[in-house]
């Protein structure tokens, strides 16, 4: 562990009776209140996600409590496996999560490796292994991030070099716990599939975690966050189309929950740049900070989606 | 005789755990760790063997270690050292090399002297060791 994993060190009761380790104390001294407080603020909505973070920190700390008195049990497995729709926080939370578990004392480093199967896997027979290898010693005393891991094993390829990659990755995930903890995410069906040909993979993942789709009031919380970080703003009209806009948008195919409110959010600034314009060239007052930051309704209302189309793929990048 | 050569070699044999701590302190500083490995110890053998590529784009010693490791498997009775290339311009060079690996007995150098012209005398120094071929060489008897 770390240098400064050792100020986590619990305080030892020795007074009277026998040894106790207050918890209190050592939750209080470790600063993941901070760290837990940061996510529920930071994060909208992702409830199961949140409380497991929870779960997993209390785990630690009394693990760390359990070493102080001498009752040993090896260091937990934290693999973990994030699975849900696009667009769910799947990749945000894993880049906190490095973060969290450092903050925990459980990696040794604040730092995340993301990688996808084209880091993994090689082009021609003796490749994957050395290149598998290398990304695993880039990540050592961190977090491995393996986004759409499902695509590590195609099926219908039977000399693919993804299984290489998978068995090396089983491999050190087993034998180099304490060195370093890999985060796999997929959309869940298809790692359902993955880990129904990949049995090997499920045991040695810990913690899967299910990320729930957002409902309407969590997006337009999201989208309402997105817009402050980029300087705009929705006024009582413009929240208004917003609203209705994800009550159509949400039932359409292809939703992509917060993903989709990004990009539904780009092309209304778009429209609104394109608009200021059209005034401008009219012969409209000149732009002043209220009228470049403003979101209008209109932006919104002109989005295909209440014509009934499908707002994606867009044809026309504006439209 | 115990072979001194790089840094810490006046120094009782590191643990592993001080090895990780010496890797780490070079990655901190931004330095690049690889792995070589002889059986052929003689002070003018600048060039030992590589034991893979060095490694960039480390953060943690384990990275390192595990490929100490590997090399110790596959070389029990070798030299093995570590080396920190600092790429900074100005430097271009190691930082710090210091053997983490070495054979059991040590036999060390003997001294051997020539008559040169005029009956000037030549020296050279020659492990004992080095009398077997090369590979064959520290293997336990």
């Amino acid at each position: 562990m770390s240098a400064d994993a050792t100020t986590l060190d619990p305080p030892l009761h020795t007074t009277t009776g026998p040894p106790s380790v207050d918890l209190v104390a050592l939750f209080r001294d470790s600063g993941i209140g901070d760290v837990l407080a940061e996510l529920d603020r930071d994060l909208v909505g992702l409830v199961p996600v949140k409380t497991r973070i929870r779960e997993i920190a209390a785990h630690l700390l009394v693990e760390r409590a359990r070493e102080t008195l001498g009752i040993a049990s090896g260091a937990p497995t934290l693999h973990m496996c994030f699975s849900g729709n696009p667009g769910t926080g799947k990749t945000t939370v894993a880049l906190r999560m490095a973060e969290v578990l450092h903050r925990l004392g459980y990696i040794r480093r604040n730092h995340l490796v993301s990688v996808t199967r084209d880091d993994l896997v090689g082009q021609y027979i003796g490749h994957t292994a050395p290149k598998t290898r290398d990304v695993l010693k880039r990540a050592m005393g961190g977090v491995l991030f393996i986004d759409e891991a499902y695509y590590l094993y195609r099926p219908e390829n039977e000399r693919d070099y993804g299984q290489e990659a998978i068995e090396i990755l089983l491999q050190t995930m087993e034998n180099q716990r304490d060195d370093l903890v890999v985060i796999l995410a997929g959309y869940e069906s298809r790692m359902e599939t993955f880990f129904r040909s990949n049995p090997g993979f499920r045991s040695r993942i810990a913690h899967h975690i299910t990320f729930p789709d957002y409902d309407e009031a969590e997006l337009l919380l999201i989208a309402q966050r997105m817009l402050d970080t980029m300087q705009y703003r929705l006024d009582a009209a413009s929240r208004g189309a917003f609203e209705d806009y994800l009550a159509h948008r949400i039932r359409q195919p292809n939703f992509a929950n917060a993903r989709s409110v990004r990009n539904a959010l780009d092309r209304a600034r778009l429209r609104q740049a394109n608009r200021l314009f059209a005034d401008a060239l009219a012969g409209g007052k000149a732009a002043d900070g209220a009228a470049l930051t403003l979101i209008a309704a209109e932006d919104i209302r002109a989005s295909r989606v209440f014509s009934g189309a499908s707002d994606a793929p867009p044809p026309d990048p504006i439209r | 005789m115990h072979i001194t050569q790089g840094t810490f070699s006046f120094l009782p044999e590191l643990t592993d755990e001080e090895i990780g701590m010496q890797i780490d302190y070079a990655l901190r500083e931004g330095w690049s760790c690889s792995v070589e490995f002889t059986d052929d110890p003689h002070p003018r053998n600048t060039y030992w063997e590589m034991w893979g590529l060095p490694m960039f784009d480390l953060h943690d010693a384990a990275g390192v270690l595990q490929e100490v490791n590997a090399c110790r498997t596959t070389y029990p009775h070798h030299y093995i050292k570590v080396n920190a290339f600092d790429s900074v311009r100005g430097f271009e060079t190691m930082r710090m090399s210091f053997i983490v690996n070495r054979p059991a007995t040590e036999p060390g150098f003997r001294l051997e002297r020539q008559d040169g012209p005029g009956r000037a005398q030549r020296y050279a120094i020659r492990t004992y060791a080095s009398d077997q071929p090369s590979g064959e060489r520290y293997a336990p008897r």
